[in-house]
């Protein structure tokens, strides 16, 4: 029998959703910047811009450079903090159905810890999604995301404070991915998401410089997806909680070789700058996959690619 | 108002010189919205290399629903985008950013250094609508004649006093548009609306501190989404603590609120 309706609904942990694309953080403001643009409602999340608990004023430019089929980034980490997020963005995410995931940074456990411990009083946070592997700044995330150790901690202490599901974001700027995520499912993750910016750099041959102030910057885009696709395989074979693969992702078809691979959903980030309807129309054409190859559900897919 | 996403038929393309085309693209409902000094990203090439669309301030917003966009070829992208043809979509997003603001109480002058001349032509045009064109003071730089003859003229053909100068000497008085901008007398209160390369900015600015003129500067940075999300086209604060951002708070400042250094 033909599949009419395919069934694209996933769970993440306890976050049941309507279809498995997200909108990467830092890549989607708070989600505001985008509704004239998007159908907010169509989302299967909506992850906001990274929280720290005071606000960050980011790296001095040039922040950004493009490079063959990728961009280079090195914002720092720039945002509003926690209480401008719950006073001046939460109020207009309250009125989207999408569930909304706020990705959270910090310097010390305990910058997680009081920030999950805030955000667990908002109902409309769904499920928060843990920054330990942001390239950009010289202290703190970087350390989180390359030690299983810290890695752990810091989850714990999340996991400790928030009652809803944790996603643990993680770094692929490491020698090995699986071992973090294991550390961070040992703590009590619900899920990983993976991967976030790939470190590089770019140097400008007049000037003879690097192109970015801060030097180093976190590749994203296309170019990466090789690379995330990999690494979401090798953490698939080694946890069992659900992954959310990120990294490159810009069509309907790169978005099924994700979750081919092992991941249950997946995160749209760079391709939002260059086309912001990207999210739906990778709804849209994973749907019109599922038809076309006769597949009841979007949950048979998560790591078919695996059985072979 | 919000941004909007449109496929744009070309309706027209001037090759002004060997590296500067204008393109007329039919967008009406991003026209519509359009106010001087916003701008819009434009998508450089269907594939991924270059990946980022490009900003472009709107040069001119005809009857029509046409929106011009005035491109110098720089890199690989405004290259791409150099070699569209008429009857060919380009892929635009806007109106965005804070454009300039304006009133009839000011005295204007219209400075422009190059491809920065672009956004003031639409808005003269607007400023003409209420006002007389003896309020306006155009005064353009350019590397050389080329550069500028046919945007010249356009002013011209507004009913606006043009003011040249060039680099070489090609067209107008040799030197730069400041020194166009000195022997001026005090108009007050004036308003000065500038746009060019960042050097001529801030020469600019140096200038209207002497004059004690007031001043809207449309600056130009690199950036990724043009909607405020990516954060990457940050400019340092007057106060030197902390950034804007040219694609939100922008691209359109008043002189004072950003540092010049």
């Amino acid at each position: 029998m033909a599949v009419e309706q395919p069934d694209m609904k996933i769970s993440i942990g306890s976050l049941r959703l309507k279809n498995p694309v997200m909108t990467a953080s830092g890549t989607f403001g708070y989600g505001e910047e985008y509704a004239s643009l998007v159908n907010l409602n169509l989302l299967g999340a909506i992850i906001v811009k990274g929280i720290s608990l005071l606000p960050r004023k980011g790296n001095p430019p040039t922040r950004i450079a493009e490079t063959a089929c990728g961009m280079l980034n090195a914002i720092g980490l720039e945002n509003v903090g926690l209480e401008r997020f719950l006073s001046e963005k939460l109020p207009f995410l309250q009125d989207i159905s999408t569930p909304l995931i706020v990705n959270i940074l910090g310097d010390t456990v305990e910058d997680y810890q009081q920030l999950a411990k805030r955000l667990n009083e908002e109902e409309k946070v769904a499920a928060l999604e843990v920054n330990i592997s942001c390239p950009n700044v010289k202290q703190g995330g970087v350390a989180f995301g390359t030690d299983p150790h810290m890695a752990h901690a810091v989850t714990k202490g999340v996991r400790q404070h928030f009652k809803r599901p944790v996603i643990v974001k993680l770094s692929p700027n490491v020698t090995d991915i699986a071992e973090i995520a294991l550390a961070v499912e040992e703590a009590g993750a619900d899920a990983v998401s993976l991967i976030n910016t790939v470190l590089g750099m770019a140097i400008d041959i007049d000037s003879g410089k690097p192109k970015l102030a801060n030097i180093f910057g976190g590749l994203s885009g296309p170019a990466i997806k090789p690379i995330a696709l990999r690494m979401v395989w090798q953490v698939a074979e080694n946890v069992s909680i659900p992954i959310i693969g990120i990294g490159g992702i810009a069509t309907p078809e790169d978005a099924i070789e994700f979750l081919l691979a092992g991941a249950s959903a997946i995160q749209v980030g760079t391709t939002n700058f260059i086309n912001p309807k990207a999210t739906e129309e990778i709804i849209h054409g994973m749907g019109t996959y599922l038809r076309e190859h006769n597949i009841a559900s979007i949950r048979d897919l998560i790591g078919r690619a695996r059985h072979t | 108002m919000p941004a909007l996403q449109q496929k744009a038929e070309i309706i027209r393309s001037e090759k002004l010189t060997d590296d500067i085309c204008r393109f007329t693209v039919q967008a009406p409902d991003i026209a519509a919205d359009s106010r001087p000094g916003q701008f819009v990203m434009v998508r450089a090439a269907e594939g991924m290399d270059p990946l980022l669309r490009r900003p472009f301030s709107i040069h001119q917003v005809r009857d029509g629903g046409l929106l011009q966009i005035l491109l110098k070829v720089i890199g690989k992208g405004t290259q791409a985008l150099s070699k569209m043809q008429v009857g060919q979509h380009m892929d635009i997003l806007g109106p965005l950013g804070r454009g300039f603001t304006y009133n009839s109480k000011h005295h204007h002058y219209l400075v422009g250094g190059g491809i920065g001349i672009a956004p003031l032509l639409f808005l003269a045009k607007q400023i003409l609508k209420k006002n007389e064109p003896s309020t306006i003071n155009v005064l353009l730089g350019a590397r050389a004649k080329d550069e500028i003859c046919t945007l010249v003229d356009d002013f011209a053909g507004m009913g606006l006093e043009v003011k040249v100068c060039t680099e070489d000497g090609s067209l107008g008085k040799q030197g730069l548009v400041t020194d166009l901008m000195a022997p001026l007398p005090d108009e007050n209160p004036a308003m000065v609306y500038t746009c060019g390369p960042y050097p001529m900015l801030r020469a600019v600015v140096g200038v209207c501190r002497d004059k004690n003129w007031a001043c809207q500067v449309s600056l130009e940075t690199i950036m990724a989404c043009g909607l405020a999300a990516c954060l990457g086209c940050a400019v340092l604060r007057a106060d030197m603590n902390g950034y804007v951002h040219v694609c939100k708070d922008g691209p359109v400042f008043n002189a004072d609120d950003v540092a010049w250094l």
